[in-house]
């Protein structure tokens, strides 16, 4: 156990004698020992804690308004729209909020895979974020059913019915997952309840990321242990100011967004009330998972596992299912990541060809949203599949093969070397 | 009878929907246009919205209902209390039951709803050639570039279609509208109206103004959002300068 802090205030005292807390806040953000080195690529863990913040205190405060029934949902979103006060805010904030949310994550993510924050001891903190991430799409996910527009219903739909294609027992676990032979009330219910339940799931295992990253400490551009205490600056106020800065500058986005076009994530669809009779011409998901609805269409009819199958007398996985496996797997590939990557330079600044191999894998996940964005046709198609194919390469071919056969760059002994000796 | 009427609607459904697949592959240019109520700054023109109250009331309200407003939200329009008053004892209104059990019918007030012109799917299928009346409250959020489309599409109709399109009975041929046949007869022509306020009711001026009014009807709280917004924008921003001095004063010791 650390040292206990001595706090001048009586009454703190008292209590921190009895349960430390203030003693936890005190080491855990004023004292707290970061590295000098970090960019403002290291704010977004921060920003993602604060947006969740955001969507818990608006969220709460729509769910006093909203009301979840196949009848009355539209037109109770719509009232907050009109008749709440300020509810126009409340619910523009809470939708771009979720943007906004992925946005944040993704770039920490990204941030993540660029400087080898994954790599030991981070591994867990690793899994945990993924484990994050996980949550939010199945929260947002059922967050956009709750307004009940068209692409609400018809995104549900289609969703759900990815699970028709687990062999044998797909279908019923559809129904079960409906209460119902379709999407209806009983699945509005249920996806309300899970709505509201998940983000304090979130929150959960948010606070077990960051006890990971308080146990491990911030890995830093460099990707190098840190040394000395010289390496370091105690959280407050050195990060509390540079957090300060990339919060204010993402708000200033996330504000001209929410007041001047609100709906510029969403889909005009969704502003008809959902009709299970009349399908949308194209049903396309909120854009944060476009380069996953990618994925799961990437998969011909006649590629080799359903031949290999069908040659056997039966057809044990469709290209339905086969999309369904890749595009989970596009996400569970993350949690290998640790173990895939065996370089011990934490750093792609040192690794001349994993930097370059960074940037095709950013540049491809782009792509792959572009086409998920489009109708599955054409040239699209082949730019999906190709896509697909280099996402899955990236990962499983790419990363392991180039660890082992890469020589890194020199590292800096610390964190303060190498400008101590160019000065010198 | 109804069966078959039924498949028949839902057949003529799925090629519509095919034919707006059809359609999605070919370019149709939807101009832009300055619509007052664009940009950070833009703001609703009080005469235009009132002039498009008309088009929607004289016109369109025939047939298509406008469900999520109430007569009292045309305060916002620079009316009246009165004027409401006066507009919404135009329409009846089933109430009840009473404390005798019965339903009634009474003048609608400025607290009701819009009154729908028919009292359910059915009825405006039944009496618009079984096609259906979209509800306008969000039509300008419901299309993509909204405003544009909708005025493209009230000006998009051709008397006769371009030769070898063969028209099914009861459509009209639109340029902007997927697909080109449209359910809607053309609904709007020189005179139409005639505007309280004495402009000269040509088509695109009507188009034009219904159109706004609309986009009021679907983001009746654009005007508070946009002047919440600059100010939103001018404080953090100010924080911006704040905090980036802030930091640079923390860090003004630290040896990179």
């Amino acid at each position: 156990m650390t040292t206990r802090t001595e706090f001048k205030n009586p009454l703190i005292r008292w209590v921190d004698d009895r349960l430390p807390v203030f003693t936890y806040l005190d080491h855990e953000y004023n004292q707290f020992p970061m590295p000098k080195n970090l960019n403002y690529w290291w704010n977004f863990g921060a920003l993602a804690s604060v947006v969740l913040v955001l969507m818990l205190v608006t969220g709460i405060l729509l769910a006093m308004q909203y009301t979840p029934h196949v009848d009355y949902a539209f037109e109770s979103v719509e009232r907050i729209m009109r008749d709440v006060n300020y509810g126009w805010l409340l619910r523009y904030l809470h939708m771009n909020g979720a943007s906004m949310f992925f946005i944040v994550v993704f770039i920490h993510l990204f941030r993540g895979m660029y400087y080898g924050s994954y790599k030991t001891p981070r591994e867990l903190l690793w899994i945990l974020g993924v484990v994050i991430v996980l949550l939010m799409m199945a929260t947002s996910f059922m967050g956009y059913v709750l307004p009940w527009g068209q692409m609400s219903f018809w995104g549900a739909t289609v969703i759900t019915n990815l699970f028709s294609a687990i062999p044998w027992v797909g279908d019923s676990i559809v129904t079960w997952l409906w209460g119902g032979f379709s999407v209806d009330n009983p699945t509005l219910n249920r996806f309300y309840a899970l709505h509201f339940l998940l983000p304090f799931v979130i929150f959960a295992v948010v606070a077990l990321h960051v006890v990971a990253v308080h146990i491990t400490g911030s890995n830093n551009p460099k990707g190098i242990d840190v040394q000395v205490p010289r390496d370091t600056v105690p959280f407050h106020p050195y990060f509390t100011a540079k957090d300060s800065v990339g919060l204010v500058a993402f708000l200033l986005f996330f504000a001209a967004v929410v007041f001047f076009d609100p709906n510029l994530f969403g889909e005009p669809d969704n502003y008809i009330k959902a009709d299970p009779l009349q399908t949308p011409t194209h049903i396309v998901p909120e854009w944060y998972f476009l380069p996953f609805y990618a994925i799961l269409r990437a998969v011909p009819d006649n590629f080799i596992g359903g031949w290999v199958t069908s040659w056997m007398g039966f057809t044990f996985i469709s290209a339905k299912l086969a999309g369904v496996i890749a595009m989970f797997a596009s996400i569970m590939v993350l949690f290998a990541l640790p173990w895939l990557d065996r370089s011990n330079v934490r750093s792609a600044r040192y690794r001349p060809i994993h930097n370059v191999l960074f940037w095709f894998f950013v540049f491809d996940c782009f792509v792959l949203g572009w086409v998920g964005a489009n109708p599955a046709e054409g040239m699209f198609v082949w730019i999906g599949r190709i896509g697909t194919v280099w996402y899955f390469a990236h990962f499983l071919v790419f990363i392991p093969l180039v660890s082992m056969i890469e020589t890194p760059r020199p590292l800096p002994a610390s964190i303060s070397e190498p400008v101590l000796k160019e000065k010198a | 009878m109804r069966t078959i009427r039924t498949l028949f609607i839902a057949f003529a459904g799925v090629l519509a929907g095919a034919a707006a697949v059809w359609a999605a592959g070919e370019k149709i240019d939807i101009p832009e246009r300055d619509w007052s109520w664009r940009g950070p700054v833009g703001s609703f023109e009080r005469a235009e919205l009132q002039r498009g109250l008309q088009v929607y009331t004289e016109v369109c309200a025939s047939c298509h209902s406008l469900r999520l407003l109430a007569y009292r939200n045309l305060t916002a329009l620079g009316y009246g209390e009165e004027e409401i008053k006066a507009y919404a004892a135009n329409y009846e209104v089933k109430d009840g039951p009473d404390d005798q059990g019965e339903m009634f019918s009474r003048t609608a007030i400025p607290s009701d709803r819009f009154v729908p012109p028919f009292p359910n799917q059915q009825a405006a299928r039944a009496a618009n050639n079984g096609a259906y009346p979209p509800d306008l409250s969000l039509m300008t959020k419901a299309r993509k570039r909204g405003p544009d489309y909708l005025f493209a599409l009230l000006t998009g109709y051709e008397d006769e279609p371009p030769a070898g399109i063969e028209l099914m009975a009861g459509m009209s041929y639109n340029r902007v509208y997927p697909g080109h046949q449209i359910a809607m007869p053309p609904p709007l022509f020189e005179g139409g109206v005639e505007y309280a306020d004495g402009t000269e009711a040509t088509v695109e001026r009507m188009a034009a103004d219904v159109t706004a009014f609309l986009a009021w009807a679907a983001e009746p709280e654009l005007e508070q959002r946009k002047s919440m917004g600059i100010g939103v924008l001018v404080a953090l921003g100010f924080l911006f300068v704040a905090v980036v001095l802030v930091k640079d004063r923390v860090w003004k010791d630290v040896k990179k």
